[in-house]
């Protein structure tokens, strides 16, 4: 005789109401009524919104046609046949039309270029990693000018007013970027010296930058610049744009990058200068690779920023993405009442791929670096 | 001599100053050789010339034959009146959002994300066109508005017209009333507050401060009469009569820099709250105080010396932000001042001065007025 259970009893499940499914709904939509409350709010919500969106941009939407006729149609939704018409402007701008291999071959090799660098920072693992960086940042700007411009190797020449579209907007951001970084750096530098005029200057140059709105630099560009240089001296208007721009993001690059060297612990710089390092040498080797790591998401944001920025150039009259879809609205044969919101919807739908696509992955490179000083 | 660093720092001083110097003077030297070659005047005389253009929104009295000078002023006002608002706006949307995303409800915290990825993410230029092209140019015509809280408010293709305040002459009692009953109880407050101090002992006045805002201003209404009568706006033939109205452009600009700015105003709150350990929660909570009093006097205080530097430097981007008005002809300052003045005058110089002194005073009196709150927030180690 015994009063030990010898076998178990089979386990009964959990209650159906805090396991699976329906306890993750009690739990997280339903735990309280004002859960409840804020749920159904949360419902109303999207059903104020998600339909009338999904039978505007797919169900009632206009994918083909010819012209106007095609999206006067009674209760039609967007009319994707006018961006459809116009994809090649968008991109292009006014770009000559048998000369846009050209602006395809640019962005193949930047792309070529980027994506193992882009693949490089999540892995870590590319092979002559050195050379993807110093071709794209030497080499690059020099083949993509010679390319797009023109005038050598049996190239004709396609002046500037002519480009526009995405190829503008890149153009504009990338020059942008590929300036600012190392401008930012040293004016952070700068910012940071222990010589009185060089950081009076740095400081004037940052804040004067970052108080003023950058349309204000557009018109100093456009306007004010020309009056700067002597007689006679024609400067094209995208260079004075990408000159304003540069100058302006490297601003914003600098108090980022300094919050990354303000980061570094005396002893980093001490240890480097007991090493026998120099100035140059204990920055570039010691304190700049780990300050750059530190801000690799304000960096981010930065270009983010500056990539948002570059619709503005069509207040001084150049025709990047938004300013080319801009003009097309102009088009008598696709006046239609719902050619402008398209037209809208599919730049911002662009601009947000860019900006999303750079943020979730300056997300993913933050998690990998990291990774080492993470603690589970 | 040449591995002296003193010499070697002062010798590149010396170099900067120098090529500063030469920079200077080669930009002056051209800009004065072109200004001759060019016939333009300059100097700031020309702000007491006719202006001789109409502007569609005037805070102050302007007519086309105001000075220059008038429409720099009138121009700066609609630029602080759109940045005030707008700031208003962002900040009461973005808090929203930002609690909304710290939710426990995970539907309404997906749907705050939703919304911040969404909007941040999109140029701010595209989305002022937006609201200004695509959706308040397609409005109706005047005759058939919507229609809003009975017909005090109409909507339609020339913008929002609200109800407008006229003061009655009960106005200076009851204002009077209400600043008395504002002032009193701060007073009070303070007074008490310097009482618990000394004696440790709480005394809430939380309801009595509260009777007293409300029955002081109603007492002084019913002495002297409602002090505000609200004129509807009311169509006549083609133009409306009575009311206030908000033109498509700054409606157009205030939904796109509010909606925008919400966004990011939305991300520092929830980093702000998220800040504050969970032990400074569960600590309070341990010294039994009620939920309410610890979101009150534990967590908001310590969110907030997280949260205002870098809100202030989003209302500081809303302002510059608003300049984007250059876009659709809202006439504030990039728009009236160097837009259209500086293609009547000519002198580029002069003007896009004047107008980034404005912008950057108003960004350094900012964070003059930030570093002052910082430093008075500081935490205090004792």
């Amino acid at each position: 005789m015994s009063f030990v259970r010898e076998k178990y009893l089979a386990q009964t499940p959990p209650p159906v109401m805090t396991a699976g499914v329906l306890g993750w709904i009690r739990e997280n939509l339903f735990s309280s009524p004002g859960g409840v409350l804020m749920t159904m709010l949360g419902l109303y919500v999207i059903w104020i919104f998600a339909p009338p969106l999904i039978q505007w941009s797919l169900i009632d939407a206009v994918w083909r046609g010819e012209g106007r006729g095609d999206c006067l149609v009674k209760g039609a939704g967007a009319c994707w046949a006018f961006v459809n018409a116009k994809f090649g402007q968008f991109i292009y701008g006014r770009y000559t039309i048998d000369e846009r291999w050209r602006v395809d071959l640019v962005f193949l090799i930047g792309v070529l270029t980027i994506a193992p660098l882009m693949i490089d920072g999540l892995t870590g693992k590319l092979p002559g990693r050195r050379f993807f960086i110093a071709f794209g940042l030497l080499a690059y700007p020099v083949i993509s000018y010679v390319l797009l411009f023109g005038g050598n190797f049996g190239l004709t020449i396609v002046e500037t007013p002519l480009w526009g579209g995405l190829l503008l907007t890149l153009v504009v951001a990338a020059g942008g970027m590929a300036a600012s970084l190392p401008l930012g750096i040293l004016l952070a530098l700068g910012r940071r010296s222990h010589m009185p005029v060089i950081r009076t200057f740095s400081v004037i140059f940052i804040e004067v930058w970052r108080g003023v709105p950058l349309i204000t630099v557009l018109f100093m560009a456009s306007v004010m610049l020309p009056l700067f240089l002597p007689a006679g001296t024609n400067f094209d208007k995208l260079a004075r744009v990408l000159i304003g721009v540069a100058l302006f993001s490297s601003a914003y690059m600098a108090e980022v990058v300094r919050g990354g060297l303000q980061a570094i612990p005396r002893g980093q710089y001490e240890a480097a200068s007991a090493l026998g390092l120099g100035y140059w040498q204990a920055t570039a080797l010691i304190i700049l690779p780990q300050a750059l790591r530190l801000v690799i998401p304000g960096i981010v944001n930065t270009f983010i920023g500056l990539f948002k920025d570059t619709t503005l150039v069509l207040i001084v009259g150049l025709f990047d993405l938004l300013g080319v879809i801009q003009l097309n609205f102009t088009d008598a044969n696709w006046a239609t009442p719902q050619t402008a919101i398209t037209g809208y919807v599919f730049a911002a739908l662009i601009f947000w791929i860019f900006c999303f696509g750079m943020s979730r992955y300056s997300l993913a490179i933050e998690n990998r670096l990291n990774e080492g000083t993470r603690r589970a | 001599m040449w591995r002296d660093p003193r010499i070697r720092a002062w010798l590149l001083q010396g170099l900067a100053v120098l090529l500063a110097g030469l920079f200077f003077w080669f930009v002056i030297t051209n800009a004065a050789d072109n200004l001759a070659r060019l016939n333009v005047a300059s100097g700031f005389g020309f702000l007491q010339h006719t202006a001789g253009f109409g502007i569609a929104q005037t805070l102050i009295d302007y007519s086309e034959a105001s000075t220059y000078g008038r429409a720099f002023w009138v121009a700066l006002l609609n630029t602080l009146l759109v940045a005030g608002l707008g700031i208003i706006f962002a900040t009461i949307l973005g808090f929203l959002i930002g609690i909304a995303r710290l939710s426990s409800n995970w539907l309404v915290s997906k749907l705050a994300a939703g919304y911040i990825e969404i909007f941040r993410n999109i140029p701010l230029l595209l989305q002022i066109l937006f609201w200004y092209v695509a959706v308040l140019s397609n409005l109706p015509a005047p005759r058939d508005s919507y229609s809003f809280a009975s017909g005090g408010v109409l909507l339609n293709k020339r913008g929002l017209y609200l109800p407008e305040p006229v003061t009655a002459p009960g106005f200076e009692v009851v204002m009077a009333a209400v600043l008395t009953a504002l002032v009193g109880v701060i007073v009070w407050r303070r007074w008490l507050g310097r009482k618990q101090d000394q004696t440790n002992g709480v005394i809430s006045i939380y309801r009595a401060g509260l009777g007293i805002l409300i029955a002081l201003p109603v007492l002084a209404i019913a002495v002297a009469g409602t002090p505000v009568h609200f004129v509807a706006p009311e169509l006549r033939g083609f133009n409306f009569v009575g009311g206030v109205r908000a033109i498509p452009e700054l409606l157009a600009l205030l939904f796109a820099l509010s909606i925008y700015t919400a966004a990011f105003i939305a991300e520092i709150v929830r980093s702000g709250i998220q800040a504050v350990s969970w032990g400074q929660s569960e600590a309070a909570m341990a010294l039994g105080l009620r939920r309410s009093v610890v979101l009150r006097l534990v967590i908001i205080p310590q969110a907030l010396r997280v949260i205002i530097p870098p809100l202030t430097s989003q209302f500081l981007n809303l302002t510059k932000n608003s300049s984007l008005a250059a876009a659709l002809a809202y006439p504030e300052l990039a728009s009236v001042f160097a837009g259209t003045v500086l293609n009547q005058t000519g002198q580029a110089i002069e003007v896009l001065s004047i107008t980034m002194a404005v912008y950057l005073s108003l960004s350094l009196l900012t964070s003059l007025g930030m570093n002052f709150y910082n430093a008075r927030i500081a935490l205090v180690e004792r």
